[in-house]
């Protein structure tokens, strides 16, 4: 065991992929000596050196394209994309290229790659810098999307990703990377498509993803204390989804919501309030309920911005409010 | 013989009639395949390379086996020109499940793994870094193969050419970009809304490259320049842009009548047309006619048989719906 943060466990997470397998390679920008600007993949160029672990120019396209090219000849690149909202400049390798191009071929190409990058917002930088673009990557098919929320998950969700065969969007919530936990020692490695119950209760199941799983859990305990016990549960990969863990842990409370930093239209909890409306209808106790960033440019001024994005406070009482009416 | 011995080198002439061989089968897959769209049995769209085979063939005829392809929508040539079968291409624009990708990708995405043609891309300049990345993983785990990615003269006004070139020059990637400078983008001449007089080549020195223009209706040229660009990227000694002056006898795409151009520029451009000045200079050097008619006449069969399989196909069935959306062959997105 020891303390890591999230931003430490991104480095170990590749590093123990790169010892294991010489085709792992990693490329971005300002990541190798420099270490990336969030200090992510610190100890990777020192330990793998400079045809492991490549410097590019600020060229996202041929970032992406690099990366794609390269996994389809015979390697397993980890790219990152410094900030998520520059998704936007690339954006047509990731979805007409990378997601397509297997099923095009009839089969012919696999992708074996991940694309990480820095997602959304908690850290007061503007509309362009703040964005959580995971219903961006999850509406395309063919993408893979993972969003680890702790430190122990970013390893093991990393391995998984790149030990998966298809391309993963690996989006690492900007607001967690200085949160620490305790890390088992040696290798881990987690499955993509499974869902985790974190907390146990008997009258709602909140459904929550990356920075909002621990303001979900703070919440829970909150309204513990006023007599409301949740089940929280955190989703980890939106595709594929584990609706079998979400399903059970709705139909056993009746009642869902979803604590979502995506804006609200076309969030995942929108996807995944009609699957519980189609399958699990008749176990709802009460409306489903979504909490979300509103439909907005997000603000950078701190007092704009926490208003902007569910915090434990406005988890706590929407779910009172819906519960006790 | 045994099957570690090499094939035999072709001499001279033989390269040079299986050239011609390529160049001709080319020409009439690519009029057959615009038959087959009048008939509606290429359904969607089409784009030829007609008027532009001598790049096609002489640049394959430079490449080994095991090097790739990127090629873009207008792909049927450079896929077939590194040896794929005209049958599955043809039904591959009919959609049936006797296509090269089943009917799944269509025209625009001809991929053949096998023959290094690793696939036909639709989005302008998207597939430039894209064959970086297929270069670099060829540097990276010390094979020798090179990646050849072409595209149009209307190509190089896109973010991805300059990202690609410049991404390809700093990690000497064994690339090379090949323009098929066929004067126009669909409807639009390139040169008025170009900068620069060669589109391609007056941007190399922008990224240390040194600037090529081949005449790209002469398939020796083609096939020399081509040599020399894979030889260096081989060597290690990173990418080249090749801009080729060609031109398209036809529209765009689909039927269209290409109206928008001068018809003495067509005019112009038939003289040259590549087919014949090659035939000719075939005969010029000493090549039997009867020879020459024997292979135009076996090239006419092997486009009525496979257009008579293609049109035998089945259309692709509904379990190709779902499948191979992912790796494991699933079309799966929650359990
Ligand atoms: C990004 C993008 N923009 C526009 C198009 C539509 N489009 C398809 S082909 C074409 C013309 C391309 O001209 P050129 O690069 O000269 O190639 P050619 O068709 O002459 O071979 C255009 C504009 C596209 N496919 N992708
Ligand atoms: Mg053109």
């Amino acid at each position: 065991m020891a303390q890591l943060t999230f931003r430490e466990a991104i480095a170990r997470g590749i590093a123990q992929e790169m010892r294991r397998d010489e085709s792992v390679v990693f490329l971005g920008e300002d990541v190798g000596a420099a270490g990336g600007v969030f200090k992510g993949t610190v100890g990777l160029f020192e330990e793998f050196g400079p045809l492991r672990v490549r410097d590019t120019p600020i060229s996202e396209q041929a970032i992406l394209g690099a990366a794609m090219g390269a996994s389809m000849t015979g390697l397993r690149p980890i790219a990152e994309i410094m900030f998520a909202d520059f998704f936007a400049v690339c954006w047509d390798i990731v979805a007409n290229e990378i997601a397509k191009s297997r099923y095009m071929t009839n089969g012919q190409l696999t992708f074996p790659l991940v694309i990480r990058s820095g997602n959304g917002g908690g850290l007061r930088f503007g509309a362009q810098h703040s964005q959580s673009v995971e219903n961006w990557a999850m509406m395309i098919p063919g993408l893979k999307v993972v969003v680890p929320s702790n430190a122990t998950d970013v390893i093991g969700l990393m391995a998984a990703s790149v030990r998966d065969n298809d391309p993963v969007i690996f989006l690492e919530a900007k607001a967690l990377y200085a949160s620490k936990m305790d890390v088992p020692d040696g290798e881990i490695v987690d499955t993509l498509g499974s869902a985790k119950v974190l907390r146990e209760g008997t009258d709602a199941t909140v459904v929550a993803l990356g920075a909002m799983v621990p303001k979900a859990l703070a919440a829970a305990e909150e309204l513990s204390n006023a007599g409301i016990e949740c089940t929280v549960v955190d989703v980890r990969s939106l595709v594929p989804l584990d609706m079998t863990t979400i399903l059970r842990e709705v139909s056993a409370t009746g009642r869902l919501f979803t604590v979502e930093e995506n804006p609200r239209l076309c969030g995942w909890g929108g996807e995944l309030s009609s699957i519980v409306s189609e399958e699990a209808f008749y176990d709802l106790d009460g409306p489903i309920v979504r909490i979300t960033t509103p439909h907005i440019p997000l603000p950078a001024a701190d007092a704009l911005e926490d208003l902007a994005i569910p915090s434990v406070e406005r988890i706590v009482t929407t779910i009172a409010k819906s519960m006790n009416s | 013989m045994t099957s570690t011995q090499a094939a035999p080198e072709l001499s001279y002439l033989e390269h040079k009639v299986a050239m011609y061989r390529s160049q001709v089968a080319l020409r009439r897959f690519e009029q057959r395949a615009y038959d087959l769209f009048l008939e509606n049995y290429v359904k969607g769209t089409s784009h030829l390379s007609i008027g532009q085979e001598a790049i096609a063939a002489g640049v394959a005829a430079a490449m080994r086996p095991t090097d790739w392809t990127f090629a873009t929508y207008r792909g049927h040539a450079h896929t077939l020109a590194r040896g794929v079968p005209m049958t599955p291409v043809f039904a591959e624009l009919m959609g049936r499940s006797n296509g090269l990708m089943a009917g799944k990708g269509g025209s625009m995405h001809l991929t053949s793994v096998e023959h290094g043609v690793m696939g036909s891309y639709a989005i302008i300049g998207a597939h430039l870094p894209i064959a970086c990345g297929a270069a670099w993983s060829a540097q990276y785990r010390g094979t020798d193969q090179v990646a050849v990615c072409f595209f149009g003269d209307g190509s190089v006004n896109i973010g991805a050419f300059h990202e690609a070139l410049n991404f390809a020059a700093i990690w000497k990637l064994p690339v090379i970009f090949f323009c098929e400078n066929n004067l126009w983008m669909e409807y639009t001449r390139t040169s008025e809304v170009t900068a620069v007089a060669n589109p391609a080549a007056d941007r190399a020195s922008a990224y240390g490259l040194e600037s090529i223009i081949v005449d790209g209706n002469d398939a020796d040229a083609v096939y020399e320049v081509a040599s020399l660009a894979i030889a260096r990227a081989r060597a290690g000694e990173g990418p080249s842009m090749i801009e080729a002056k060609t031109y398209r006898h036809g529209g765009h795409s689909r039927a269209d009548p290409g109206k928008y151009r001068p018809d003495d520029e067509l005019a112009e451009w038939l003289l040259k047309d590549p087919i014949p000045l090659y035939r000719s200079r075939l005969l010029e050097m000493g090549v039997d006619e009867d020879e020459l008619l024997v292979l135009e006449a076996d090239v006419d069969a092997e486009v009525d048989t496979a257009t008579n399989e293609a049109k035998a196909g089945a259309a692709p069935g509904e379990e190709l719906l779902f499948q191979d959306v992912w790796a494991d062959g699933s079309g799966s997105w929650r359990n």
